[in-house]
Order: structure tokens, then C-alpha cells, then sequence
């Protein structure tokens, strides 16, 4: 079959993209009767020649709605165009681009042990074959067996949405310490030297072992979150809609409340490959609320500047925040 | 074979594929690539008709192959059929032109460029689009704007450009085309806008 294609006149991509055209415009147009229908899924069904063709014209063709965000009108298309990549007119639109973000995310089916990892600044979601979920986040490599129900968290951070089953526990390892899901939505992050366990919804134990045992291991609820060293471990009692908020970078977005700019320039920082960096400690102690785009530095930048009236000076890779 | 590990690494079973999750998963997975594997085909290729033949055929190749099983990822797996796609032009034709083979030494380094992340590629996106829009002929542009952003009736566009409604209809095939081009691929100046 493929070979016969590249010979063939009426198989040559403008050819057979100018026919997609024509079925995609008959659509648009409206007047679309039983008959076209049949025609055009014979047509489709010819070849994979002709599906992708008519696949990617319809994705740009839909894609193409927005362009409506912009709000040009016919007259001043031209002149946006030229405006457009400066100012704030790009922020304007970072709501809508993130959004576009998430449809671009990948879910997938998991049938063989496998290790997923994400790069800095990507984000993953995989399905399980029982329909449980973990999203990663950036910089985050896990480890899946083949049955399913373990999983390493080797480095980064992962949400795990669990269908419990009671005769095979979930069980997340991190380093020494696991996570046993007992009918659960649990995000854990996990940097050097520190865990941060936070449950929000169902209940979780959290211990040493594989098979988790009432007598050695802590029994979670929603709001709680675990803090774990090597030296020390802690339970805090939090507010499930305050834990919901470390969930924003599902979304593309970082959500701080009264998060000091230290603390908020450090979660950009896993991020991006551009580092923010605080100039002075008075600096370091300015405290911010707000959503941004995880992996754009400019709306966050561009908000502390004009609020706090810092200096913002990019330095290589580094953006640095400091007083004036 | 070296290409064989490197699909197979990235190879899960699984029932066959849908026809929707086949679309779904090249519109997903498989159409962001095509920036970066036109500009491949391109470089291997004699005119921008043929690059386009070979990506039709890259496509066809990729989907035959996921009807069966998605490639995970699918970026190694679409850059190994395309390479493999040139090889067995090169065979056939007996020439292999020193570009080409090459080519097909830097391919690896290609197909392992990290990706630029989600917002960076809606803005440029964006972007693109509008550029592509602001290099469509005049009147294919004015009746693509009149859909797309007026929200347009093919009635009420034919009466504001005074034409008639089966030529608003071959300016919006004209503006498809060059919009998917211009969105999937990269923008080609050079490609004319006939």
C-alpha cells in the first residue's frame, strides 16, 4: 500500500490534502446530507493517508477558534499582530494558554512495569488498567510493577487517585517509607532529604513497611500531612481546600497564599530552567497570594514589581528580585 | 536492527486501538511533532511537495503501526519511521545524497530535544496562528477572519465581501489548508500562497 501511493497522483499529500478540504468546508459549511456522510466515511476508511490528512486540517481548523480570544476584529488583525508580542496582552491570554496546556497532556494506558519521569517544567498523567490515576509533576521520576499496585516515587512529587482494593493494597515506596492506600487521593513530594505526605481524600497509612500493620504505621485522614527527615516526623491538621491548593500544578498554575517571595521564587525555581533569585533578605520576606502560570515568569514578575516596586534584572539565566 | 530496540523500548500492549483513540492520540501525541519532523523531512527532501509526500506517508506508517499498539513515547517512535521511511527511499533509488546520510546521523539528536513546555508552545501557537492568518491572501484572510472571529454566517459573509457563498467556501478551503500548515508545521514563506 505505500509504496503504490507515491506514484499515484491522486495519493500525493496535496491531492489528498485538497480533498480533505473539501470534505472539511462541506462541514463547516452545514449542508450536509446522509448521503455526503456515507461518502465521505468511504472516503476516510480508503486510507490512513486520508484520515490523517483530514485529522490534522480539522485540528487546525478547530484550533483555529481561537484566534477569537484576541478579540481582533477584521480591520485590526494586522495591527494586533504587531503588538502582540509584547505587554500585556500576552498575560491577558496566559489564562486561556494554560488551559490549552492541559488539553495537551498525555493519558495513557500502564500494562508493563515501567519507569515514567517528567522533565523540568512537564507534567504527566497516567491511568491505570483499573482506572486509578497519578499525575506527576515536574521533574519526577517513578517506578510501576507490572501488577500495578506498587509504585517508587524515586524523585519529584505525584498525586495518586487510588481505587481501593482491599485484597491488594496500593503501595507507594519512598525510600524507607511507604504509602498504603486504603481508598485514597494522596499527593506526595518527595525532595532530598524531606517527604511531604498530604491526604485528601479517603484515609492512607503511613509506615516502614510493604504490608502495613495498625501497630507501626500512622493512620492518615483527609488534611493531614506528613513531614518526614531522617531525624524527624511530624503530622500537621490542615485544611483539605489549603492542600488542594499545592494541586494547582495539574492545572499549569502555582497557587500561593501568603507565601513569602523566598518560599514562592523556590517553587518557580522546580519549575523552569530560569531561576528566580531574591536579592536581599527584606526582599525574601515579602509575602504574595495568587495563581500563576507555573512555567511563565512573567506574569509573577511582573506583579511583584509593579506591587512591591522591585527591581527586576534578568542576569543570564537567573532573574533577580531586589529592592531599588 | 539498533532502530528495533529503540521502538520496541517505548512499545506497550495493549487491545487494539480504537479508531477515536487512534485520533486522539495522534491529534495528542503525533501531531506536535510534525514541526520538527518536517523540518527532518525537509532536509531530506527536494522540494517542499515532496517532504509533504514523505510526511503523509510517515503518518500513514505511524498510524498502521498504533492501530495495533500506541507507541509510548511517540516522538522516538514517528523519528524511527521516518528514518526508516528515507532508508528505504535511498535503497530504492539507489542514491543516497551525503545530506541525507548525514542527516540520518544527527537524527538521534533531533528526536531527543527536550520539549519546550505547554504555555511556551499555546503562545507560540497563538502566535503562529495569527501570523499565519496575517500572511493568507487578502480576501481568503478577510473570509477566515469573518468565520473564525466574526462568528459569521456563510450568508452574511458573502453579502458584506459581495460574493457569492460557494466562493466564501473556496476561501475558507484555501485558508484551512495554509492554517494547518502554518499551526502543525513550521511557517514556510518560501511555499508560495496559491
Amino acid at each position: 500500500m505505500t509504496s503504490a501511493h507515491e506514484n499515484r497522483a491522486d495519493m500525493r499529500a496535496q491531492a489528498v490534502n485538497a480533498r480533505a478540504a473539501f470534505w472539511l468546508e462541506r462541514q463547516e459549511r452545514g449542508q450536509w446530507s446522509a448521503q455526503d456522510q456515507i461518502e465521505f466515511d468511504s472516503w476516510l476508511d480508503e486510507t490512513f493517508a486520508h484520515q490523517t490528512a483530514y485529522w490534522r486540517l480539522a485540528e487546525a481548523w478547530s484550533r483555529a477558534d481561537r484566534l477569537r480570544v484576541l478579540g481582533s476584529t477584521d480591520d485590526s488583525i494586522a495591527e494586533s499582530a504587531s503588538r502582540w508580542p509584547q505587554g500585556l496582552r500576552i498575560a491577558a491570554v496566559l489564562g486561556i494558554a494554560a488551559v490549552i496546556g492541559i488539553g495537551a497532556l498525555r493519558y495513557f494506558q500502564v500494562t508493563r512495569t515501567e519507569t515514567y519521569a517528567t522533565p523540568i517544567g512537564a507534567r504527566e498523567f497516567l491511568t491505570l488498567a483499573d482506572g486509578s490515576q497519578i499525575a506527576l509533576n515536574t521533574n519526577t521520576s517513578i517506578r510501576i510493577t507490572a501488577d500495578q499496585r506498587k509504585v517508587w516515587l524515586d524523585r519529584g512529587e505525584a498525586y495518586f487517585q487510588i481505587k481501593h482494593d482491599v485484597r491488594h493494597p496500593f503501595v507507594v515506596a519512598i525510600g524507607e517509607n511507604r504509602v498504603t492506600d486504603l481508598g485514597t487521593s494522596f499527593l506526595i513530594r518527595r525532595d532530598p532529604g524531606r517527604i511531604e505526605v498530604a491526604l485528601l481524600q479517603g484515609a492512607a497509612r503511613f509506615g516502614s513497611k510493604d504490608d502495613a500493620h495498625e501497630a507501626d504505621s500512622l493512620l492518615l485522614k483527609p488534611g493531614d500531612e506528613v513531614t518526614a527527615t531522617a531525624e524527624s516526623m511530624s503530622v500537621a491538621r490542615k485544611a483539605v481546600k489549603d492542600l488542594a491548593d499545592k494541586l494547582g500544578w495539574r492545572h499549569g498554575v502555582l497557587v500561593f497564599k501568603h507565601s513569602t517571595l523566598a518560599a514562592a521564587a523556590a517553587e518557580f525555581n522546580r519549575y523552569n530552567r530560569e531561576q528566580l533569585v531574591v536579592g536581599d533578605a527584606q526582599t525574601a520576606n515579602l509575602t504574595i497570594s495568587g495563581t500563576f502560570p507555573a512555567n511563565d515568569l512573567s506574569p509573577f514578575t511582573e506583579v511583584v514589581q509593579s506591587v512591591f516596586r522591585l527591581r527586576v534584572a534578568k542576569v543570564g539565566n537567573e532573574v533577580v528580585l531586589a529592592r531599588h | 536492527m539498533a532502530d528495533k530496540t529503540e521502538t520496541d523500548r517505548g512499545i506497550r500492549h495493549e487491545a487494539r486501538v480504537s479508531a477515536p483513540g487512534l485520533r486522539d492520540w495522534f491529534v495528542r501525541e503525533v501531531l506536535p511533532l510534525e514541526a520538527a519532523l518536517m523540518q527532518f523531512l525537509r532536509r531530506s527532501s527536494r522540494s517542499n511537495a515532496e517532504a509533504d509526500d514523505l510526511r503523509q506517508e510517515v503518518y500513514v506508517r505511524v498510524c498502521e503501526a498504533a492501530r495495533h499498539e500506541i507507541p509510548i513515547p511517540a516522538r522516538p517512535f514517528v523519528f524511527a519511521v521516518a528514518r526508516n521511511l528515507l532508508i528505504d527511499r535511498a535503497r530504492r533509488e539507489q542514491i543516497i545524497s551525503i545530506e541525507a546520510v548525514a542527516d540520518l546521523g544527527t537524527l538521534d539528536i533531533v528526536a531527543d530535544e527536550p520539549e519546550p513546555d505547554r504555555t511556551v508552545i499555546a503562545r507560540q501557537e497563538l502566535r503562529r496562528l495569527q501570523m499565519a492568518l496575517d500572511h493568507l491572501p487578502a480576501r481568503c484572510r478577510q473570509a477566515v477572519t469573518l468565520r473564525k472571529i466574526e462568528g459569521l454566517s456563510y450568508r452574511e459573509i458573502a453579502d458584506r465581501m459581495g460574493i457569492a457563498e460557494d466562493t466564501v467556501s473556496k476561501h475558507l478551503r484555501e485558508g484551512m489548508s495554509i492554517l494547518t500548515d502554518a499551526l502543525h508545521g513550521e511557517p514556510r514563506e518560501e511555499r508560495g500562497r496559491s
